[in-house]
């Protein structure tokens, strides 16, 4: 197990990587790097990359409990048993439908990226009116991208888990979308 | 700092450079189809990657390499994770 925070600082992610006490790599993505290589538009975002280094299970939504089942409807269970039988030796569970092969991202979606990117940049140099810019600019290029929207908000000084979240939420579901999108097998 | 200073992030290094020559830069950029952002208030120019070539990539199915630190600052790299099965986990915070 490798893990990846998505985080704008190792501060932010320190105190969940303590509790967790892993003995897995645990890592600190400022840059995004992942969310950008692998094309991820949200967490939790599970991959599974086989012995040989290739992607046999493309990102997927998938929580190691039931803790937030109440809110997300996702079930803990079922991506853990899929999981499960990979390690002990079954072939990868492949997913059905859009989800089978990995999405590549828009030109839109890339252009979202670099307008993130050159917000962090901004941002550590405290030009924070000129980054906040940028990240709206995103935002709007790839509505679709919580790890920008949502993942922008502790730098702009907006609680990722207050009104301002759950306004954005409440206009994307209220527009048809889903917050999250778990592969179908 | 002089005001003709110009900043050009180019695959996550930045070089100090004349607006001129940033700009021109930006111009290859785009011409070569790679997302650029753009603040000449600023003086910076970020030039991303482009769709085509993260689609390509996605497509081989080859898992995309990285190298990120861990809390202690030591580096990892996912392709010495070869030989194993590799459960990949992004997280977060927010």
């Amino acid at each position: 197990m490798v893990t990846v925070a998505l985080d704008r600082s190792a501060d932010d992610a320190r105190p969940w990587i303590e509790a967790a006490r892993p003995t897995h790599p645990s890592l600190i993505d400022v840059r995004h790097v992942v969310a950008d290589l692998y094309n991820m538009v949200n967490v939790p975002t599970v991959v599974w990359i086989d012995e040989a280094g290739r992607i046999v299970r493309p990102n997927d939504v998938a929580f190691g409990s039931d803790t937030f089942r109440h809110i997300t409807g996702i079930e803990a269970a079922r991506h853990q048993g899929l999981l499960r039988e990979w390690v002990r030796g079954a072939a990868p569970a492949r997913p059905s439908g859009a989800g089978a092969s990995p999405t590549p991202p828009t030109a839109e979606h890339q252009q979202a990226r670099a307008c993130f990117a050159l917000g962090q940049w901004l941002s550590e140099r405290g030009l924070l009116d000129a980054a906040t810019r940028q990240f709206v600019r995103a935002g709007e290029l790839a509505p679709h991208d919580f790890t920008i929207r949502r993942g922008t908000m502790p730098i702009r000084g907006i609680d990722p888990m207050g009104p301002d979240f759950r306004a954005m939420l409440t206009d994307w579901v209220g527009a048809g979308h889903r917050y999250y999108q778990p592969l179908e097998d | 700092m002089t005001a003709s200073a110009f900043t050009v992030i180019d695959d996550g290094r930045a070089v100090e450079t004349t607006v001129e020559q940033g700009l021109s830069r930006v111009a290859d950029a785009e011409r070569a189809g790679r997302p650029v952002a753009v603040d000449r208030g600023a003086g910076a120019a970020y030039l991303g990657v482009a769709a085509a070539e993260r689609a390509r990539q996605l497509a081989s199915l080859e898992a995309p390499d990285f190298t990120l630190p861990d809390l202690d600052g030591r580096l990892h790299t996912l392709s010495s994770l070869r030989g194993r099965k590799v459960f990949l986990v992004a997280y977060a915070s927010w």
